[in-house]
């Protein structure tokens, strides 16, 4: 509620740099402001890490062999049949998925878009952070390489476009004759790094912005953090390594 | 000791603005920052130029006037201090020290040092404060406060509104400054009364002049007073709660 007129110079040499709208219906209201949208983000971030704790101990199968696997994948079309139509689960979480990831990225790119305008004139001599760790300070950049990666991943595993070996439903050979291609591996393993980086400070931020503190268990809010990023890359990573030293063929 | 500084000079909100070099002779370890400025600003007077501009009053760490950044960092490198209680000792002899503004949208410069702070009077007035009628004082102890809560709510009263924590954020978010103004009221029985229409009405001024919070922690670190980002995880419980609950009081013919 900024005065709509400067009562004195002091005042008026201050101009806002976010003009709040006309108010949505509740609770999409939350979503105009910021920390609505880091509540937003938050929320969207926890669908993301219960998909990718899923999508990681569900791949573990790859070390039961192709049998396993690939019954894996016939399954998750399966889920709750007959109780409801095959692949209505499925298509109900991909739906899900997408919408929160289009919320995570919107919400990233509008706060990112505030903050630039929060701080115009950098400082002019060195920074010297003090408690900013590396992946806090580099969220806006392993997010966009997660996003790339995701994009990748779908052309790669989901619809075999950049799989020249590709045959819908072979998932074991799908993936071997993806990972035993070194830059391909190598390109997962980059981005599982990433991922990691990203988990680190989500998975703890995520947090602060739903407002779940309790000083008596604030410690356990940072072991969350990198015992989900280390078990994330850890078993993502073992998968393009496998194929390619040969434990994986 | 002797130190090379390196100041931010500016004459006017409009100028550009350079760093200018300065040499501190005979500085003792147990003069604070402020009176090293002091030093080199008695030889600008004598050598007939003008002196470096800085806020500063108390000089005991509690108006919250001073600050700057020195060496990168708010209110230099000693924790839980304002710039007037950081002493010489801290720095090396012969140190080069830079010292810069405050630096975001919403605190212009004034001059030099100086930065114009009153977005956080923006934000107080929206809701930093309890209503009360005036008459004879109530007996205080009429109203029972445990004492958790009071010392909860002094823990983030301890603010001196320096402006370190927008200064330090990368995101020049004001976050660890509104909890702090919000919540030592939303914690006491005084302030329940407004303590929705407090919350929303604190968070949305923020958002009109200041970032947004990424949890960097970064304002944490530099606040002089220590003040825990844990308010900054209340606030953003209460601002959610607050949405809700006043569009309750709104569905009951109570808009605000």
């Amino acid at each position: 509620m900024a005065q709509v007129t400067p009562r004195s110079s002091v005042e008026a040499a201050v101009r806002p740099i976010h003009q709040k709208g006309r108010p949505w219906p509740w609770p999409a209201s939350l979503y105009q402001t910021y920390t609505g949208k880091k509540w937003a983000m938050a929320i969207t971030g926890v669908i993301g890490l219960i998909f990718i704790g899923g999508h990681m101990f569900g791949n573990l199968k790859l070390y039961l062999g192709a049998a396993e696997i690939d019954a894996y994948a016939v399954g998750l079309r399966e889920v709750a049949y007959p109780l409801v139509p095959k692949g209505f689960l499925l298509w109900l979480t991909r739906i899900l998925l997408v919408a929160a990831l289009a919320i995570h990225v919107h919400s990233a790119w509008s706060i990112l878009a505030h903050n630039r305008r929060a701080r115009p004139v950098k400082y002019a001599g060195k920074r010297d952070y003090i408690a900013a760790d590396w992946a806090s300070r580099t969220m806006q950049w392993t997010g966009p390489i997660i996003l790339l990666f995701i994009a990748f991943h779908l052309a790669d595993l989901t619809w075999g476009w950049v799989n020249p070996e590709f045959v819908h439903g072979d998932v074991y050979a799908n993936t071997i004759a993806s990972f035993q291609r070194i830059p391909v591996a190598g390109l997962y393993i980059v981005a599982n790094l990433a991922l990691g980086v990203h988990i680190y400070h989500g998975a703890w931020s995520l947090f602060q912005s739903l407002g779940v503190n309790n000083p008596q268990y604030n410690a356990l809010r940072r072991l969350f953090a990198v015992g989900f990023a280390l078990a994330i890359v850890a078993g993502n990573i073992s998968f393009p390594l496998a194929a390619t030293i040969g434990i994986l063929e | 000791m002797k130190f090379t500084l390196q100041v931010w000079r500016q004459a006017g909100p409009d100028d550009r603005g350079h760093f200018e070099t300065y040499e501190a002779q005979d500085v003792s370890d147990e003069m604070s920052f402020l009176e090293v400025l002091d030093v080199v600003n008695e030889d600008l007077i004598r050598e007939g130029k003008e002196p470096i501009q800085f806020d500063h009053d108390c000089r005991e760490g509690i108006c919250g006037s001073c600050g700057m950044m020195i060496n990168g960092q708010p209110h230099g490198p000693q924790r839980g201090t304002a710039t007037c209680q950081l002493h010489m000792r801290k720095f090396k002899d012969g140190e080069t020290i830079v010292v810069e503004p405050w630096r975001a949208a919403s605190f212009p410069i004034v001059r030099d040092l100086v930065v114009n702070r009153s977005a956080f009077d923006r934000i107080v007035e929206a809701g930093g404060y309890i209503s009360v009628n005036t008459g004879s004082a109530v007996e205080a102890n009429m109203l029972p406060v445990p004492k958790s809560v009071s010392d909860a709510a002094m823990d983030a009263a301890a603010c001196i509104g320096c402006g370190a924590c927008v200064a330090a954020c990368p995101n020049g978010a004001a976050q660890l400054f509104t909890a702090a103004k919000a919540q030592h009221l939303n914690l006491l029985p005084q302030g329940q009364a407004e303590r929705w229409t407090r919350t929303e009405a604190m968070v949305e001024t923020m958002e009109e002049y200041f970032g947004s919070c990424t949890m960097h922690r970064e304002c944490e670190a530099a606040c002089p007073k220590n003040i825990s980002i844990d308010f900054i995880a209340y606030l953003n419980r209460d601002y959610v709660k607050a949405k809700t609950v006043n569009r309750n009081l709104t569905g009951q013919g109570l808009s605000q």
